[in-house]
């Protein structure tokens, strides 16, 4: 890791700044959680390539402002991939595609389907550097992929939105990529009985390492049509050639149910591409949508719970997608099922209004958030990088 | 020698009123303990060079109890050192004079276990493999497995993010837990994360793991349980160097199988642990390789033969793969063995904790030769070989100050070394007081006075598990978090 001109001008830029600052990096995600007033953009796009790839060390390296594609494509072709999977959520966000940075995925810690089973992007970042509301530049963690030295800001920075300090380079632990995929798709099953099988799967030797159900309305956003007008219960499992073939033959047995299909591994990758990329997310234009983490068991319930708004399962029923009317109402409906099940929030699009309004993440407990206001202050003591994009005020 | 501040007088002279305070914030006569006699097996930890009595002792057995005693250690200044199974081998645990230890290992119960969520509540005091056992009936497992899992408490794991020998595929203790009961220096009593994964908002639980207790208590912990695999099966096998054995482990990665581990012994760890254990080890091999993989039998044969392939394009001059789950715990047996076996050959060792990138591994290992020839001390090399966790174990006499002094500067000169060539100064134990002065060779002074504000923003008066991570500084606690 290494000091940049670019990353020495943000430095001075944030030190001298005086008033509030919109940090991003292509400025994809900017739909998600609250809007920021800020009178200035610092932008980390002018930050970009790839600083170290050693691909015999699972480690790589690239500044901010690389764009995704740009990573996962000398990846591939080293047959290693991204381990959390990161969406594409261009569609959902109305945004460009392929235009994301990594410094954006790893700001938001978005992971997609294979998270369930191998850790979310915050699992995965060895490295970080980060300009700090100081405008001191600051690194955390290095470029091995195990190290206890000191606190861990790598993951207090991953999924903070660029509101504790301002990303510059980052160091991921890369894996081999499978050599295949396959699916085992079980069409017509309600969504508790999904959650069942999932959570069957998930809990099975077999490695499974994507676990989704799509009602009938969001199955029909697939690429691919499978069993028209029947909800699909897809199960993942990525190995070996043989391995796959082995494995979802043999969950298929145990599972038990009649009339599964097991897709092939271009089919698969086919499929959970949209899957990752929410693209099978049922919407109006114009609706809200929020993410809701659970315990996989409640999935099922916190979807039937918000009326008049559609949704889909992944992670074994633990991630709860819903769109839906961008009202209060639609909000504190899905703020109450996911509270009642112990978990957590997510608004990733609305209209300004509603994301003005309302809790964008759950509050946090009156010791905690002081806490949190006085880590706020510790990073960004004159509270000048994204102001108000997690927590009104802060 | 690392040296501890001063303890704070006025609460020494106080002893009396604070231990009655404890006294009236656990329910339990026996979960405070005074008296010199049975305070002494506090004294230390994994790290017994450093000795130091601790003002006393509280043995809470509740989160509320330990809420209670950090509301009077709080109100009164005095300083809290918590401690799980005492295994550190950072001396994250050592008490100092004036502070009190809040021992949790009487809060070992395990509160719940969710199959169809694939979790576990537990308290701290629960032992690493008190875990996997009460689930290992129903097929499942509690992945990271630190060498002293049998003894070391999951509170210990989460506060020193503890690893083990099969990060490479399931993570250290940060990628496996979902939620944590914590009890902040002032104490209050909060939740973080819970049976869900990823909350919203700051990642309070990356965090507070490996935050080596400078952060806050942690009471109770929501841990992931994985199901076991069908099977696993171990090979071994010897090369005629270094720079071999480690030109095989890249071959291995690039061939795209993540093997469950990949652990590497140098020639003098393959003679201890052989000595010991009777594994079988290659006792001409100057460097051997454990190797495991997972799946069904056949899958494992597949593996296997495809390992087998790998490691025969690097020469090896032994190879033997386990045709049995007996014939894996026998190569095993060695590994698991070595602190036991180096026991044997010397009484006194330290197993330090670097990290380094893998390709580095031959030229460390030449190195760390030839500051064992200089420092005239044996050290034995036990590495990670799929994350690049290095673990030197340097003999020593304790009965000989000299030879500990020479040991503790070979042990940091190997530190150095590791940040030198890109790697880091501990992978898995922590920092504790042993690593402590070393910190400034990882980070700049400004990068170290960010942690400290951190710290600062949840232990404002520098309470919780002082002298330990930061370098000292005079006076202690002077960086605010604002």
């Amino acid at each position: 890791m290494i000091p940049s001109e670019a990353e020495t001008a943000i430095a001075r830029r944030v030190a001298a700044a005086r008033e509030p600052l919109l940090v991003q990096g292509a400025g994809t995600k900017s739909g998600i959680l609250r809007p920021v007033q800020a009178a200035l953009v610092i932008t980390t796009t002018g930050l970009t390539g790839i600083t170290l790839y050693a691909p015999k060390e699972l480690i790589i390296s690239a500044r901010a402002g690389t764009p995704l594609h740009e990573i996962e494509r000398p990846l591939a072709e080293h047959g290693q991939h991204l381990i959390a999977e990161p969406p594409d959520l261009s569609t959902l966000l109305g945004t460009g595609a392929n235009l994301q940075t990594l410094g954006g995925v790893v700001a938001t810690n978005l992971s997609g389907p294979r998270r369930v089973a191998w850790g979310a992007m915050r699992d995965h970042v060895m490295g970080i550097r980060a300009v700090t509301g100081r405008g001191e530049v600051i690194h955390s963690g290095g470029r091995v992929l195990k190290n206890v030295t000191g606190l861990d800001l790598c993951k207090l920075l991953t999924g903070s939105h660029g509101t504790l300090g301002i990303i510059t380079e980052i160091t991921l632990k890369v894996l081999p990529a499978p050599e295949a995929a396959g699916t085992i798709v079980i069409p017509g099953l309600d969504a508790g009985k999904a959650v069942e099988a999932l959570s069957a799967a998930l809990g099975s030797p077999y490695g499974v390492s994507g676990a989704t159900w799509l009602p009938a309305e969001a199955a029909a956003l697939l690429p691919d049509q499978i069993a028209p007008g029947r909800s699909l219960t897809l199960i993942r499992i990525e190995d070996f050639t043989a391995s796959v073939l082995y494995r979802t033959e043999k969950l298929r047995g145990e599972l038990g149910f009649p009339g599964v299909e097991i897709l092939t591994d271009a089919a698969s990758r086919t499929l959970w591409r949209a899957v990752r990329d929410v693209r099978v997310l049922p919407m109006a234009d114009g609706d809200g949508v929020w993410r809701v983490s659970v315990r996989p068991s409640s999935g099922s319930a916190v979807l039937r719970a918000v009326a008049g708004a559609s949704g889909y399962l992944d992670w074994g029923g633990g991630l709860v997608w819903f769109a839906g009317p961008p009202t209060g109402a639609t909000h504190r409906a899905i703020e109450t099922a996911a509270r009642s099940a112990g978990g957590t929030w997510t608004l990733m699009r609305g209209p300004d209004s509603l994301r003005n309004a309302v809790n964008v993440v759950p509050p946090e407990a009156a010791p905690l958030a002081a806490i949190t206001r006085r880590v706020k202050g510790a990073m960004d003591p004159r509270g000048i990088l994204n102001p108000g994009r997690i927590y009104a005020g802060l | 020698m690392i040296t501890l501040p001063d303890p704070k007088t006025d609460v020494m002279a106080r002893r009396d009123a604070v231990i009655a305070g404890l006294r009236a914030a656990v329910a339990d006569e026996e979960g405070v303990i005074a008296d010199p006699i049975s305070l002494k097996p506090y004294e230390t930890d994994g790290l017994s060079a450093y000795r130091q009595m601790p003002l006393a002792v509280a043995l809470p057995e509740t989160t509320e109890e330990v809420a209670a005693i950090m509301r009077f250690c709080h109100a009164n200044g005095v300083r809290v050192v918590p401690r799980g199974a005492g295994t550190s081998l950072s001396g994250g645990a050592l008490p100092m004079a004036d502070a009190v230890v809040v021992g949790l290992m009487r809060m070992n119960q395990i509160l719940d276990i969710n199959y169809p969520d694939r979790c576990a509540t537990v308290q701290a005091g629960v032992t690493n493999i008190g875990i996997t056992n009460a689930v290992s009936d129903a097929g499942f497992f509690y992945a990271p497995d630190p060498s002293s899992q049998l003894a070391c408490m999951i509170g210990g794991n989460v506060n020193m993010n503890s690893g083990g020998a099969h990060c490479l595929k399931y993570g250290v203790t940060a990628n496996n837990l979902l939620g944590l009961k914590i009890v902040t220096v002032d104490g209050e009593i909060l939740d973080i994360g819970g049976e869900h994964l990823d909350a919203a908002g700051y990642d309070w639980l990356g965090l507070l793991t490996g935050s080596e207790g400078q952060l806050a208590l942690v009471t109770e912990i929501t841990v992931r349980i994985l199901r076991s695999p069908e099977g696993a099966r171990a090979m071994l096998a010897g090369f005629s160097s270094n720079e071999i054995a480690g030109a095989c482990v890249d071959s291995i990665i690039s061939s795209g199988i993540i093997p469950v581990a990949l652990e590497f012994m140098d020639r003098p760890a393959i003679h201890a642990c052989e000595a010991f254990a009777h594994a079988g080890y290659p006792l001409d091999a100057e460097a051997m390789l454990i190797i495991e993989v997972e799946g069904s039998v056949a899958e494992q044969d597949d593996l296997l033969a495809r390992l087998t392939a790998i490691c025969e394009q690097h020469h090896p001059i032994s190879m033997k793969v386990s045709q049995s789950a007996e014939e894996s715990l026998a190569i095993w047996k060695g590994r698991k063995g070595a602190f036991g076996a180096i026991g044997r050959i010397s009484p006194d060792y330290l197993c330090m904790d670097g990290v380094i990138p893998t390709s580095k591994l031959p030229d460390v290992l030449r190195r760390i030769q030839e500051m064992s020839d200089s420092y005239g001390l044996k050290v034995a090399n036990i590495f990670h070989a799929g994350d690049g966790n290095l673990h030197p174990l340097i003999m020593f006499d304790a009965n000989d100050p000299s030879s500990f002094h020479r040991a503790e500067t070979f042990g940091a000169d190997i530190l150095k070394l590791c940040v030198e060539v890109g790697g880091c100064l501990t992978g898995e134990h922590g920092v504790g007081v042993e690593k402590r002065d070393l910190m400034p060779f990882q980070f700049a002074e400004h990068e170290l006075e960010q942690q400290r504000r951190i710290k600062s923003a949840f232990d404002p008066d520098w309470l919780l598990n002082p002298s330990k991570v930061f370098p000292l500084r005079d006076p202690l606690a002077l960086p605010r978090a604002a």
